[in-house]
C-alpha cells in the first residue's frame, strides 16, 4: 500500500499565517518575501531555516517565553525573540551568530537541569522537541549540580515536594508533570484552539505548573473535554497519548477523514504496520485546519472491538440463533430471497436504506441496487430523519439543497444565529472555531430551548438567548422577520437585485401582520417581545449575518417550514454569497450531505433530480442498460407502514440502526417483524439486526478507500489504511449481492464509482480521484463551470435564478402537552456519544457518558418528587423507558431532555409517529410526556432486553 | 399505513399550501402527493376519498381529482 503523499508543506512554521501587503527582509542573506505582520521565525521557516523554538507553534499565536529563538537584528539593540517580532521591510535578520548561540545553549542547560533524563525509555523518545532542540543547539553538557527539581520522586532525606506524580485519570492521554517544560503550549491550545480554558499555569517562577482545573480537580475531572489539543501541542512527553506509551512512536501516516459528524476532519492516521497508533487531525485540512474533538481523535478503538462481526451469518427465521456462513452462501441465501419475495409480493416489495456513515461511492451503489437490480426507487437514507427538510426547504428557496458557506466562513462573520443546533457537542470542531470568532468580538444569538453552553461559557455569551418553547421555531423565525421588515432594516437593494420582488412583496404583507409579531407571538413561544426584537435588529444590523442550524430546526411537524424562514432571513437582510454570511446546516452524520447528493432519496436520482423526469432517467438508463421506475419510492416511515400492511417484505439496510434511532420504536420493530428478509450490513450485531435474517458484516472507514462530502459540500478522501478485518470494503460486498442477483457489475476501486457519479451528476462532473489527491478537498459544484469546486454558494445569483421568498404560517403541532402528558421531551446529543453509540459505546468514551438521562427542571422534579439521580419513568403516548434524572436549569420548566445514545434506554420508544408535512422527517423533537418516580426498567426494556439477548446468540461454527 | 395517520400527513400538506398564495392550493397539494408520495400511499389516499374521504381536509380531497 502506498503512503499519501503530503502535498503541502507539513512542517511546523512556528508562528500562525499571516495576509498582509507583502514585505522582504534578508535571513542569514537570503531574501525573503512574506505577507506583513509575519514573524521573524515563520518567515525564516518560509526561506527554509528553522529558528530553534519550544514554546512557539504555528497552531498557537507567539508567546515569547521560552527565549530559545532569539535571533539577532541589524540596527537593532539587543537579541529578540523570533517568534514575537514581526517581519519589516529591509531588515536584516542573523539566526545564528555566536551571540544567539551562546544564549541558546544556555537557555537549553537550564531546560535540561530540570528534566528527567529517560529519554530511551520515554513515550517521546523520536517524537519529542526538547530533544531535538538540545541536539539543534548543540547541548553537550549541564553543568548544574543536582537540586531543587520537579522529576525526582524522592531525595536523599525525603520524598521531594516538588515532584507531582503522574495524572492518568484520562483514558486517553497522560499528563506527567515531572516531564514538563512550561511552555504554556498546552494551556494556549486549550485557549486559542479549544476555547474551554480548562488549562491553566499555576504559581510563578520555579513553582509554575500547569494544573486542569480547581485545585482537587484532575483532567477528567475539569471541564477538559478531551479534544486532545493540549497532547498535540505539547512539545515533550509531558501530555501523551496512552495509545503511544503502550505502542510505541508511529512510522508512517496516512491523510483520510473522520467518519464521526458532518464537520468532516481531515486526519493524519498515524501507525506501526497495519496498526493504528494514532489519529492528529492534519493541519492542512480545509474543515478542521489542524483541530480535533474527542470522538475524532481518540475514539477509534471500535474497529477492533471484540463485538465486530467478520464473517457473514444468516438464519431462517429471527427465532434462530445465527449461522456463520461463507460469503457465497450468505449471498446467494440473501439473493434467492430478495429476488423470491419480487416475484411473489411484487416488484417495490423490496427496497434499501444506504448509509450515512458510508462512503459516497458505497451510497451510489445502494441505490443503484434498488433502482438497477431491484428495478424500483425503494431507497431513503437517515437523512430521512435528519436533514431531508433541509434538502426541500433550501432546494424550494435558493435552489440547491446544500449550505451556502465553507467553515472558513465563520472567520469574517459579525452575528451569527444558532438555531436549534448544539455545535459544542454535536459538531465540537466548528464549535471551536465559531467560538474563537466570538472572542474577536463576533456577536451571537442563541434560539433553543436549551441553555446550551454556547449560551454561556469560558471567554464568550450570547447577546441574546430566545428560549423558545419546543415546536415553536415557525413562530419565533417569522417574528424576527416581522422585526425587520416592519422597522425597515431589510435589504431592498439586495432583495430588488437577487430575489423576486412580487414573492418579497407578498411575504413582506405576511410577515407584516400583526398575527406575527413577537408581542403577539411571545404568549405561543415564550420568547420575550423585547428581546426577539432586539435580536431582529442585531442580526440585520450586525455587519455579516450567519445562521448556523441542526436538527432542532429540522425534526419538526414545520421542519421545512422553518428552513423556508431561515432562508427568507438570510434573504430578508442581504446575507447570501459573500464570506461570513450563509445558511448553514451542521449535518449530524459524516456523510448525511454525500448521501443526500448520490441519490439516496427515493424521489430523485443522483444530484437532487427527480425520477419523474425522462430525461433524467435517460442518462442513467444509458449507463445502466435497464429501466428506471418514474415513481417515487417508499421514505422509511413509509417502509415500515406498508412492512405492516404487508406489501413490504425485504430490506437491505448499510450501517443503519433504525430499531435505535427512528421514532416510534413500537412500530420500527413491528414492521421489522413483518419482513420476510432483513439483510443488515453492518460492523456489529445492532438492534435493527436483532430483526434480521442475514448479516452482512462491514468494514470500518479506516479499511476502505471511498470519499465522504461534509456539511459544506467538501469532498474529501476516506483511504484505505490497513485491510479490512471483516474480508471485504462495503462497496465490494454490495457488488457482490447485486452480482449474485445478477447485476454483473465490475468495479475494481471506488474511483471508478466516483466516475460514473462524475458522467451522469453535473454538480460532481469535475471530480476524481486525481484531483482530489492533488487539491486535498474540492467542494462541489465541481464542473466545467468551477473546475477547483465552489467554496461560496449563489455569489452572483441564486442556483434557481430568482431567490424564493416563501410564507412561513406557523402551524402549532398536533403533538400537544395536555393534563395526561404535561412536559415536552426534547432530545439530542452529547459530545462523547455519537448517534446511536454503536461506535463510541465500545470506546473509553463511556467514562463521559455511560448512560442516557433525563435533565428536567428543578420545578417539575420538585412537583413529582424527583431527585437528581433517581431512577424515573418517561412515558407518552407510544411508549414509555426509565432512565435516570438530572435536575437541571439548563432547560425550562415544562421542557425535558435526553439523549439517544443507549439502546437500554431506547428513547425512541416515547417519540411518536408525528413528522414533517413535506419530507417525513420525524418530529423528535416535540413529544408530550409526563414523568414520575420510577422502581426500575419498563416491561418493554425487560422484553427488550431478553429478546435482544437471544437474538444474538452465534451457533458454533461448523467443524 | 393506518387510515388516521394517512389522514395527518394529508392534511398537513394542505395546511401548507393553503397559507401559499394563490388559488390553486389543491394543485399544489396534488403536486407534492405526486412528488414525494409512493403509488401505493397514492392510492389508499384515492381508495379513502372513494369511500367518503373521512377526515379529510377539503382541499386534499379536491387534489386526489389531479392524481
Amino acid at each position: 500500500m502506498k503512503d499519501f503523499i503530503i502535498p503541502q508543506d507539513d512542517r511546523d512554521m512556528g508562528t500562525p499565517a499571516r495576509t498582509g501587503a507583502p514585505v522582504t527582509l534578508t535571513i542569514d542573506g537570503f531574501e525573503i518575501t512574506v505577507p506583513e505582520g509575519t514573524s521573524v521565525m515563520r518567515a525564516a521557516a518560509e526561506a527554509g531555516i528553522k529558528v530553534p523554538k519550544l514554546c512557539a507553534t504555528d497552531s498557537l499565536e507567539a508567546f515569547g517565553s521560552c527565549r530559545l529563538c532569539v535571533v539577532e537584528i541589524e540596527g537593532r539593540r539587543g537579541t529578540p525573540a523570533s517568534c514575537t517580532t514581526p517581519v519589516a521591510p529591509g531588515m536584516v535578520v542573523h539566526t545564528q551568530s555566536s551571540k544567539v548561540k551562546k544564549i541558546r545553549k544556555g537557555v537549553m542547560e537550564l531546560y535540561i537541569s530540570d528534566h528527567p533524563l529517560d529519554c530511551l525509555t520515554c513515550a517521546a523518545n523520536g517524537d519529542c522537541e526538547l530533544q531535538d532542540m538540545a541536539g539543534m543547539v548543540g547541548l553537550r553538557d549541564v553543568r548544574y549540580e543536582p537540586g531543587r527539581n520537579h522529576f525526582e520522586q524522592r531525595f536523599a532525606v525525603g520524598p521531594n515536594p516538588e515532584y507531582i506524580p503522574k495524572d492518568t485519570s484520562n483514558p486517553y492521554f497522560t499528563y506527567d508533570p515531572a516531564k514538563c517544560i512550561v511552555c504554556s503550549r498546552c494551556v494556549r491550545a486549550c485557549e486559542e484552539v479549544q476555547g474551554t480554558f480548562a488549562l491553566t499555569i499555576e504559581g510563578r517562577g520555579f513553582e509554575s505548573r500547569v494544573k486542569a482545573g480547581a485545585a482537587a480537580d484532575d483532567f477528567l475531572s475539569s471541564d477538559c473535554v478531551s479534544c486532545g489539543a493540549c497532547v498535540q501541542a505539547c512539545p515533550t512527553g509531558t501530555l501523551q497519548e496512552k495509545s503511544v506509551i503502550e505502542l510505541g512512536t508511529p512510522e508512517r501516516s496516512v491523510i483520510t477523514t473522520c467518519a464521526y459528524c458532518g464537520v468532516g476532519c481531515s486526519f493524519k492516521a498515524e501507525l506501526n504496520g497495519d496498526e493504528l497508533v494514532r489519529m492528529v487531525p492534519y493541519k492542512h485540512g480545509k474543515a478542521n485546519r489542524g483541530h480535533s474533538c474527542v470522538k475524532g481523535r481518540f475514539a477509534y478503538g471500535y474497529a477492533t472491538h471484540q463485538d465486530r462481526i467478520l464473517n457473514p451469518m444468516i438464519r431462517e427465521t429471527i427465532h434462530e440463533p445465527w449461522r456463520e456462513v461463507s460469503w457465497d452462501e450468505a449471498l446467494g441465501f440473501a439473493a434467492a430471497r430478495l429476488s423470491g419475495l419480487q416475484e411473489k409480493y411484487g416488484r417495490r416489495s423490496i427496497g434499501v436504506i444506504t448509509s450515512s456513515r458510508c462512503t459516497n461511492e458505497e451510497t451510489y451503489l445502494v441505490q443503484k441496487l434498488a433502482r438497477a437490480v431491484f428495478r424500483n426507487n425503494n431507497t431513503d437514507t437517515c437523512a430521512r430523519v435528519c436533514h431531508s427538510p433541509t434538502g426541500y426547504g433550501l432546494g424550494q428557496t435558493f435552489g440547491t439543497s446544500a449550505g451556502t458557506q465553507d467553515f472558513d466562513s465563520v472567520e469574517h462573520t459579525d452575528v451569527v444565529i444558532v438555531i436549534g443546533a448544539n455545535p459544542t457537542d454535536g459538531h465540537p470542531v466548528f464549535a471551536s472555531r465559531l467560538k474563537k470568532r466570538l472572542r474577536q468580538g463576533a456577536k451571537l444569538i442563541v434560539i433553543d430551548p436549551r441553555r446550551i453552553d454556547l449560551v454561556k461559557s469560558a471567554h464568550i455569551a450570547a447577546s441574546h438567548h430566545l428560549q423558545l418553547r419546543p415546536g415553536t421555531n415557525v413562530a419565533v423565525v417569522t417574528a424576527l422577520a416581522h422585526a425587520i421588515v416592519t422597522e425597515g432594516l431589510f435589504d431592498e437593494a439586495f432583495i430588488r437585485e437577487r430575489c423576486d420582488w412580487d414573492e418579497f412583496l407578498t411575504y413582506a404583507e405576511f410577515v407584516r401582520d400583526p398575527r406575527n409579531s413577537p408581542e403577539a407571538t411571545e404568549l405561543l413561544t415564550g420568547v420575550p417581545a423585547a428581546e426577539l426584537r432586539a435580536a431582529a435588529r442585531l442580526f440585520a444590523r450586525g455587519g455579516n449575518g450567519a445562521i448556523y442550524y441542526g436538527l432542532g430546526v429540522t425534526e419538526h411537524s414545520q421542519g421545512s417550514t422553518t428552513v423556508m424562514g431561515i432562508a427568507n432571513l438570510a434573504m430578508l437582510t442581504g446575507n447570501i454569497g459573500r464570506k461570513g454570511v450563509g445558511v448553514n446546516p451542521l449535518r449530524g452524520q459524516n456523510n448525511v450531505q454525500g448521501s443526500c447528493d448520490m441519490g439516496s432519496f427515493p424521489h430523485e436520482l443522483p444530484g437532487y433530480r427527480h425520477v419523474k423526469n425522462p430525461e433524467v432517467r435517460a442518462i442513467f438508463e444509458n449507463i445502466w442498460g435497464v429501466e428506471i421506475d418514474a415513481e417515487p419510492g417508499l421514505r422509511i416511515p413509509n417502509m415500515l407502514d406498508a412492512a405492516v400492511d404487508g406489501t413490504f417484505k425485504g430490506l437491505y439496510c448499510q450501517g443503519e440502526d433504525i430499531l435505535q434511532s427512528d421514532p416510534d420504536t413500537k412500530h420500527v420493530a413491528a414492521g421489522l417483524a413483518a419482513m420476510e428478509c432483513v439483510i443488515v450490513h453492518d460492523l456489529f450485531l445492532n438492534e435493527t439486526a436483532n430483526y434480521a435474517h442475514v448479516f452482512l458484516p462491514g468494514s470500518t472507514f479506516l479499511e476502505k478507500d471511498g470519499t465522504f462530502t461534509n456539511a459544506e459540500r467538501r469532498i474529501n478522501r476516506v483511504r484505505k489504511v490497513m485491510a479490512p478485518r471483516n474480508g471485504y470494503a462495503d462497496w465490494e460486498i454490495t457488488q457482490m449481492l447485486a452480482n449474485a442477483m445478477g447485476a454483473g457489475w465490475t468495479y475494481t476501486h471506488p474511483s471508478q464509482i466516483m466516475d460514473e457519479i462524475a458522467a451522469t451528476t453535473p454538480s460532481f462532473a469535475g471530480v476524481t480521484y486525481d484531483l482530489l489527491e492533488e487539491k486535498g478537498s474540492v467542494q462541489w459544484p465541481c464542473n466545467e463551470k468551477s473546475p477547483e469546486g465552489t467554496p461560496l454558494m449563489h455569489v452572483d445569483g441564486f442556483v434557481r435564478g430568482r431567490g424564493r421568498f416563501i410564507v412561513t404560517e406557523y402551524v402549532a403541532t398536533d403533538e400537544r402537552s395536555g393534563p395526561r402528558f404535561p412536559l415536552l421531551l426534547t432530545t439530542g446529543r452529547i459530545l462523547s456519544q455519537y448517534n446511536v453509540g454503536a461506535q463510541t459505546r465500545r470506546t473509553a468514551n463511556v467514562v463521559w457518558h455511560d448512560q442516557d438521562v433525563l435533565e428536567i427542571h428543578p420545578h417539575d422534579a420538585e412537583n413529582r418528587g424527583v431527585k437528581d439521580g433517581d431512577w424515573v419513568r418517561i412515558a407518552s403516548r407510544s411508549g414509555e423507558t426509565t432512565l435516570r434524572a438530572q435536575v437541571t436549569d439548563r432547560v425550562a420548566p415544562g421542557v425535558v431532555y435526553t439523549t439517544f445514545h443507549h439502546p437500554d434506554t431506547q428513547a425512541n420508544v416515547v417519540t411518536t409517529d408525528f413528522s414533517d408535512w413535506a419530507t417525513n422527517c420525524p418530529e423528535y423533537k416535540v413529544t408530550a410526556v409526563q414523568v414520575g418516580l420510577s422502581n426500575g426498567p419498563t416491561g418493554w426494556q425487560q422484553d427488550y432486553a431478553v429478546l435482544a439477548e437471544q437474538s444474538r446468540r452465534i451457533l458454533p461454527a461448523a467443524e | 399505513m393506518s387510515p388516521e395517520k394517512m389522514v395527518h400527513m394529508a392534511n398537513q400538506i394542505a395546511t401548507f399550501f393553503k397559507t401559499q398564495p394563490g388559488e390553486d392550493a389543491a394543485e399544489k397539494v396534488a403536486a407534492h402527493i405526486r412528488d414525494f408520495w409512493e403509488p401505493r400511499m397514492r392510492e389508499q389516499l384515492l381508495a379513502h376519498v372513494a369511500a367518503g374521504g373521512a377526515g379529510l381536509d377539503a382541499v386534499v380531497v379536491a387534489s386526489t381529482r389531479k392524481l
